[in-house]
């Protein structure tokens, strides 16, 4: 069966990697607009952080024998943890900066995260395994599905939606939004703005190690595997203008699909394509698609 | 902290000591860690020009280097040509993608304008793997430095290193020429005050954009002086960690200083050359030396050396 001159099969697998892709591109996108929103800073480290809760769960696995679901829970909490030290002593000094500090602090957070990494475990990736309840795959008739890539899938969206949720639609989100609009005005009423902005960051980078626990069965867990993603997910930052929760939501899966039709029809720009939809973006919506002013 | 508008009498003497340190100095220090120190010191002050003068973080400017190298690499060793012809075809190619990449990138302020820059060059980065003339992961090895204006023979290591001091020594003074201009004057203007550069009626965009592409054009003015140098034009060069790492040597050494990008270049490269034989710790180290230029001396080496400069005259 053919669509396009093109094998069901092959286009449907690469519509799934796509998906996939773009899973990630969501989740990690998704966190560097919640940081950006209430921090003011573009979490250069965020890529570095991603890497690091795939590697605390191989660590996990191979040192503790904590399989999948347990570092599912701990990989998010350590990174959490990391992360709440980094925003305590050191960005928390920069929010009267110009935002530009914070982008180079966290470049620089990011070369230590990744060159440590690297020393202790080399560049060539450590494999992990798929945890056995997700082994396997449906046959669906037009395509092969493994059951795992379609957790992926599942896990990225409940996640984003419930944190869209819990910002857009609960008290806790309206304090946060309120605290981006007025810390000043929000801190009258009692509530704990710099509380609220470390919890934010550990939350953020949290999403990111979520998001390298999932990868690690599916890409190899390796300390360059963050600096490969990070500078896709910022070309879909800039594409999506990061002006909104579910902007950001919905730009990370649009472009992943969009990846995964590239590799079908035209593979030589698979890994360019993101960058050609930011320059035509930027051309006809300096802002984003979900953006707001410059 | 910048050079007052002509050099002065009291800074003569410095200038003079410091260039006479150039002519003297690869009689006792290795003359190809030299060229490479002046290489990226030029890269860097290129890079300076616009996030010291025009405050514009540009996170992209390998694109620019490294294209220009793989150009001046191209047309020296397929096409034979002598190497200042083939330095200005580098030069030219930096200029013409300045042009486009600043004109995409201007439309967006502050940080997404870094991560615009950052993007395009990861496209450039990206081509660069897949193009042929590139030679992929090997690079263009074995680039004949050639006769200069067929007089001079460069592959002589002395003769080499003499002429990238001159172009060195010619392209500072043209890039301090240009900050001390009205021009300059303009830009720091934008860089302290964008609104109100604009309501005095400056095409602020036009400025910038100017900036950007001489800022582009003296990067790959470097990018094809390392190649012809070292003979290798490789995906080193246009990867993003050398734009990292020209943003770390102008930070180290002090934004918005003429001095500054050129010791915290030759500061780098030494830094590099010193940690080569132990692997990531080169990494680990220039992290450590961002977060602790961020959260600690913002204003770099030069800066903080600048009461002591300014006692004696040395700086305005």
């Amino acid at each position: 069966m053919t669509i396009l001159g093109i094998p069901t099969q092959a286009l449907f697998g690469q519509l799934l990697l796509g998906l996939i892709n773009g899973a990630f591109y969501a989740m990690l996108s998704l966190g560097l607009a919640l940081i950006f929103g209430l921090l003011n800073i573009i979490n250069f480290s965020h890529g570095a952080l991603y890497m690091m809760g795939a590697f605390v769960a191989w660590l996990a696995l191979n040192f503790l024998g904590l399989g999948y679901w347990g570092a599912l829970i701990v990989a998010p909490l350590v990174v959490a943890l990391v992360g709440i030290v980094i925003e305590r002593t050191m960005l928390c000094r920069l929010y009267k900066l110009d935002h530009l500090y914070g982008l180079l602090l966290t470049f620089g957070l990011a070369l230590i995260i990744e060159g440590l990494f690297r020393e202790g475990y080399g560049v060539s990736g450590q494999p992990y395994s798929v945890p056995s309840a997700l082994a396997g795959g449906w046959n669906l008739g037009f395509m092969f599905l493994p059951i795992y890539r379609g957790w992926v899938v599942v896990a990225s969206l409940v996640l984003c939606l419930g944190t869209w949720y819990a910002i857009e639609k609960t008290k806790l989100g309206a304090y946060l939004r309120a605290g981006t609009e007025n810390p000043t005005l929000v801190q009258a009423f009692g509530i704990n703005v710099p509380l609220m902005i470390t919890l934010t960051y550990g939350f953020g980078v949290a999403l990111a190690a979520i998001a390298g626990v999932l990868a690690a069965p599916i890409y190899q867990v390796s300390p360059k595997m963050g600096s490969d993603l990070i500078i896709v997910v910022f070309a879909v930052v800039v594409i999506g203008g990061m002006g909104s929760i579910m902007g950001s939501i919905l730009t990370g899966y649009m472009l992943g699909i969009v990846e995964g039709l590239t590799k079908v029809f035209y593979p030589e720009a698979a890994s360019t394509v993101i960058f050609m939809v930011m320059v035509v973006v930027l051309l006809i919506k300096p802002a984003g698609l979900f953006g707001k002013g410059a | 902290m910048t050079l007052p508008s002509s050099v002065s009498s009291r800074q003569k003497p410095f200038v003079l000591a410091l260039l006479g340190l150039g002519l003297v100095l690869p009689l006792a220090v290795y003359p190809v860690f030299l060229m490479k120190g002046l290489c990226f010191g030029l890269f860097a002050a290129a890079f300076n020009l616009l996030l010291g003068y025009v405050g514009l973080l540009s996170f992209g400017h390998a694109m620019f280097f490294g294209w220009s190298a793989y150009v001046t690499a191209y047309a020296a060793k397929e096409w034979g040509l002598t190497p200042e012809l083939a330095i200005l075809l580098g030069v030219a190619l930096a200029t013409a993608l300045g042009a486009v990449v600043g004109w995409l990138a201007i439309r967006r302020q502050g940080i997404y304008f870094a991560m615009i820059t950052l993007a395009l060059a990861q496209l450039g980065f990206f081509v660069a793997v897949q193009a042929p003339m590139t030679h992929g992961e090997d690079g263009i090895q074995g680039v004949p430095r050639g006769m200069l204006f067929g007089l001079i023979d460069l592959s002589n290591t002395m003769a080499m290193y003499y002429f990238v001091l001159a172009v060195f020594v010619l392209s500072l003074l043209f890039l301090h020429r240009v900050v001390n201009s009205p021009f300059g004057q303009v830009l720091k203007a934008i860089r302290d005050n964008e609104p109100r550069a604009i309501s005095l009626g400056y095409e602020v965009t036009r400025y910038k954009l100017i900036a950007f592409v001489l800022s582009s054009a003296f990067a790959g003015l470097a990018g094809s002086l390392k190649s012809l140098v070292f003979q290798l034009a490789s995906l080193a060069d246009v990867s993003w960690h050398m734009s990292g790492e020209v943003v770390l040597m102008t930070l180290l050494g002090g934004v918005g200083t003429v001095l500054g990008p050129m010791v915290g270049a030759f500061l780098v490269v030494a830094i590099q050359d010193f940690f080569a034989g132990i692997g990531s710790w080169v990494i680990i180290i220039q992290g450590i030396i961002f977060v602790v230029c961020v959260l600690l001396f913002r204003s770099g080496m030069i800066g903080v050396l600048a009461p002591w400069l300014k006692r004696r005259g040395i700086t305005g």
